[in-house]
């Protein structure tokens, strides 16, 4: 994604050229490019890594791995897909679009942003090192608890567990300054004239998903501190010889954990609508709705989190309120679902590959919230507890719902931000055939998850075979299909037909007022809104 | 509207300082990592890293100081330090609130539940739910599947409240108040009261932490009171010790600002660099109190 074209816009800078400009710079499109291509590529390297999982479940019996290596690639794999794909694509679209949304020079603690994102490799490093490690005789592999840290399994673990605590210090540094960045833009470099209610509903999704970040990181920074010490120092924080509990583990990780569903769904909560009206050429309903049921949803997500460990023991009455709670969040989001719904109702729709992520976004994410309230349940999750149904629900949340809608934002955007249209027709064929691909991988899983084959174990009994080998073949389908993907965004950077300043016909909004690419400085004058 | 010249955000130039400051990190963790798990290789990477960090620390502080000084932060990036700190102390609070809340969890529901089994089915008969608790002692699996029992220190006795906890907390309370009175002093353009605030603050600062660190010498030599010393030794040292930290962290910064003072920095209406500080350090006072009331005396 290369605008140095349009540098020549610019009389008097002396930024560095050359890799130097991407270490150095204070620009917030680089720093948004950097923070795009970066999960572009880890969502790549957690793709491969699962793509290997499906291989070992294409049949029952062990085939290709021991299971130690399976349970690494899975924990691995999720904390990749989740920190370094999902969290840095919605970070980079903030700070390519925030500013140019709200008409802001540029993002409010420049530095502190381009440091934002170089924590990010650290981290990833952090995250694969111990696989390239065991090569060469140091420790047993990555971390192989799964993403969710459980003490006592955490407790014990190797030298995965220790780089796994240090990835998630750093990308948790990364992103309380990306969130401190984040709240001060949207507080202070509003244009003039535009209050907190007429401000695009992107900035308020991001308003709440930093909230979120600053209350929820430190707690995760904190329970993976407890780990660290109840693993090298002698504290007893998770375990019950000392008065410690390993279910208290369990409670801070997902005081965080849950909120943080909403972390990576929020951002893009905020753009769809945008896009939505766009294609449908009518403006948006229910804004003022939506408002407050994304601050609905941030702020009760706060209090729910019990409802991922119903099944370790838990007095009724804390079952009952922690079943309501979580049933209470279906509220604003049916709020937010119907405002969507009227947002297209009637409009006079076209179907650009931005417009049919975004519809094939409401279905699929429809259905990852719907299986969410069936979990919900507390006695249906006496079933379905850790089983694949759960595995399905949350890649139909945050698949459907975070990638798939990150990808509706990439194709809405990127003409805006390379300056060239990509291809419709490739656009057309990679929707087509990973809206088809995740079905066809995800489907079974609820079935599998509903007769009771259980999550995070290699291998499976003889009834599960012919699902999983659906899921397995649709899985390497949809992997292949993100190729195209690449390809039509590389393609689109290199060059292509010119995108005008509106691109989409219905497009509304102040980044749309912006020559593509926008200059490499925009908005250095604030314009005024009545 | 604001005309062009007095309207211009300042966008920092390009610098270098984010990525080598994240390459001391990437250095220190590893290097951390390595030697807790025996390679004594990390203790280099440990000490090169953190070298670079407390370097890179300078420079950056430095650079923005020297913008500062040179008049390029305006009313308008004043406002963005300013929410930029909120936001950054907040983050703060939360991580304090992880601890508080290990801490009550134990005192509220493990403690109490590990005391509460049927005399019939448990291996801990005569364990009882008070606090201070040590836990009723057993298997522990540690890094790496390494097994090791656990058994409560027998000449363990907690923390008193009244004796040195107490004047800590006079010395934080007090330090509260002088480098208040420092403030006023930079609002009236009083520059001496603004050094000798300062300069009280620090010293109580350091005072602080002397208590303090004696205070860990008293519990490890005296009283048995170590990190290992089941739930109560775990969330004292870690409460207290990362409070600690915070506190030399506070100290540190409250001597660059006072040399800052001693300069001629800050003027009555620009000063967010004193503002800034100031607000971390009543932070610090807070937290020290929740650690007075929950941690020490109830
Ligand atoms: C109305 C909406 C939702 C409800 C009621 C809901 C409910 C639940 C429940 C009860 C579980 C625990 C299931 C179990 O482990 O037995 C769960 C798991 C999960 N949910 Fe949701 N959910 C909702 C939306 C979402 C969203 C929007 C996301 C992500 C963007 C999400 C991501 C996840 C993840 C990642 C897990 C599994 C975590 C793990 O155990 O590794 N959920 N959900
Ligand atoms: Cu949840």
């Amino acid at each position: 994604m290369s605008y140095s074209a349009t540098a020549h816009h610019d009389e008097h800078h002396d930024h560095p050229t050359g890799i130097m400009r991407w270490f150095t710079t204070t620009n917030h499109k680089d720093i948004g490019t950097m923070y795009l291509i970066f999960s572009l590529i880890m969502f790549m390297v957690g793709g491969f890594m699962i793509l290997a999982v499906r291989a070992e479940l294409f049949q029952p019996g062990m085939q290709l791995m021991q299971p130690e290596f399976y349970n690494q690639l899975i924990g691995v794999h999720a904390l990749i897909m989740i920190f370094a794909a999902l969290m840095p694509a919605a970070t980079g679209f903030a700070n390519w679009m925030l500013p140019l949304q709200l008409g802001a020079p540029d993002m409010a603690l420049p530095r502190l942003n381009n440091w934002g994102f170089w924590l990010l490799p650290p981290a990833a490093i952090l995250l694969t090192l111990p696989f390239a490690l065991a090569l060469i005789g140091i420790g047993d592999g990555a971390i192989a608890t799964g993403w969710t840290f459980y003490a006592p399994l955490s407790t014990q673990g190797g030298i995965g567990v220790d780089f796994a605590i240090f990835a998630v210090h750093i990308l948790g540094i990364s992103s309380v300054m990306g969130s401190i960045n984040v709240i001060v833009t949207i507080f202070n470099m509003r244009a003039p004239g535009m209050t907190l209610m007429k401000m695009p509903i992107f900035a308020w999704g991001w308003l709440i998903t930093a909230f979120l970040l600053i209350a929820t990181i430190p707690v995760l920074a904190g329970a993976v501190t407890m780990l660290l010490t109840d693993r090298h120092f002698g504290t007893h924080f998770f375990s019950a010889a000392g008065g410690g509990d390993p279910i208290l583990f369990q409670h801070l990780f997902w005081f965080f954990g849950h909120p943080e569903v909403y972390i990576v769904l929020l951002p893009v909560w905020g753009f769809m609508p945008q896009i939505l009206q766009t294609f449908s050429r009518k403006p948006m309903y229910g804004y003022k709705a939506q408002v407050y049921s994304l601050w609905a949803i941030g702020v009760l997500s706060l209090v729910v989190w019990a409802h991922h460990f119903f099944t370790v023991g838990m007095p009724i009455p804390a079952l009952v309120y922690f079943m309501f709670s979580t049933m209470a969040i279906s509220l604003p989001l049916a709020v937010l679902f119907f405002c969507w719904i009227a947002t297209i109702w009637r409009g006079s729709m076209t179907f650009e590959t931005p417009m049919l992520f975004a519809i094939g976004w409401i279905i699929l994410f429809g259905i990852g919230g719907l299986t969410g309230l069936v979990l919900a349940d507390v006695a249906a999750d006496a079933q379905y507890h850790h089983t694949y149904f759960v595995v399905a629900h949350f890649h139909y949340t945050l698949f459907a719902g975070g990638i798939m809608g990150i990808m509706a934002g990439v194709y809405y955007w990127l003409p805006k931000m390379t300056g060239h249209m990509y291809s419709e027709t490739l656009g057309k064929w990679h929707f087509w055939l990973t809206a088809i691909s995740f079905n066809l991988t995800f489907i079974p899983q609820f079935f599998l998850g509903l007769a009771g084959m259980p999550r995070r174990i290699p291998d499976y009994a003889l009834q599960f075979a012919d699902f999983n080998a659906v899921s397995t073949v649709a899985a390497f389908v949809l992997g292949l299909a993100q190729l195209i993907f690449i390809y039509n965004v590389v393609q689109c950077a290199r060059g292509g037909k010119k995108a005008t300043d509106r691109v989409w016909e219905g497009a509304e909004g102040l980044e749309w007022t912006l020559p593509s690419p926008p200059p490499y400085h925009s908005f250095t004058v604030q314009p005024v809104i009545k | 509207m604001a005309t062009h010249s007095e309207n211009q955000y300042f966008v920092p130039t390009p610098s270098l300082y984010p990525v080598f400051m994240s390459v001391g990190i990437l250095t220190l963790a590893s290097g951390f990592i390595f030697s807790i798990n025996n390679y004594n290789a990390g203790n280099w990477m440990m000490i090169s890293g953190a070298a670079l960090i407390v370097l890179m620390t300078f420079f950056w502080m430095g650079k923005v100081i020297a913008e500062n000084q040179s008049g390029v932060y305006k009313h308008w990036e004043d406002k963005s330090f300013r929410w930029g700190m909120i936001a950054f102390i907040c983050s703060e609070i939360a991580f304090f609130a992880a601890f508080f809340g290990a801490l009550f969890y134990m005192r509220i529901i493990s403690v109490p539940e590990l005391a509460g089994f049927d005399p019939d089915f448990t291996m801990h008969k005569d364990f009882t739910d008070a606090w201070p608790s040590l836990g009723p002692g057993g298997d522990v699996i540690r890094y790496g599947g390494a097994l090791e029992t656990y058994a409560p220190p027998s000449n363990f006795s907690p923390m008193g409240a009244w004796g040195l906890p107490a004047i800590n907390t006079l010395i934080l309370l007090i330090s509260g108040a002088t480098i208040t009175w420092a403030h006023w002093g930079l609002l009236k353009n009083n520059r001496k009261q603004l050094v000798l605030g300062m300069f009280l603050t620090v010293v109580l600062g350091i005072a602080f932490l002397l208590c303090q660190a004696y205070e860990y010498h008293h519990a490890y030599t005296d009283l048995g009171l170590t990190l290992g010393a089941g739930a109560y030794g775990s969330t004292f040292f870690m409460l207290t010790g990362f409070h600690g930290f915070h506190v030399t962290l506070g100290t540190i910064m409250l001597i660059v600002i006072l040399l800052r003072c001693m300069k001629g920095h800050f003027t009555p209406d620009r000063h967010f660099g004193f503002e800034g500080v100031a607000w971390y350090w009543h932070f610090v006072d807070v937290v020290w109190l929740g650690l007075f009331i929950f941690v020490y005396w109830l």
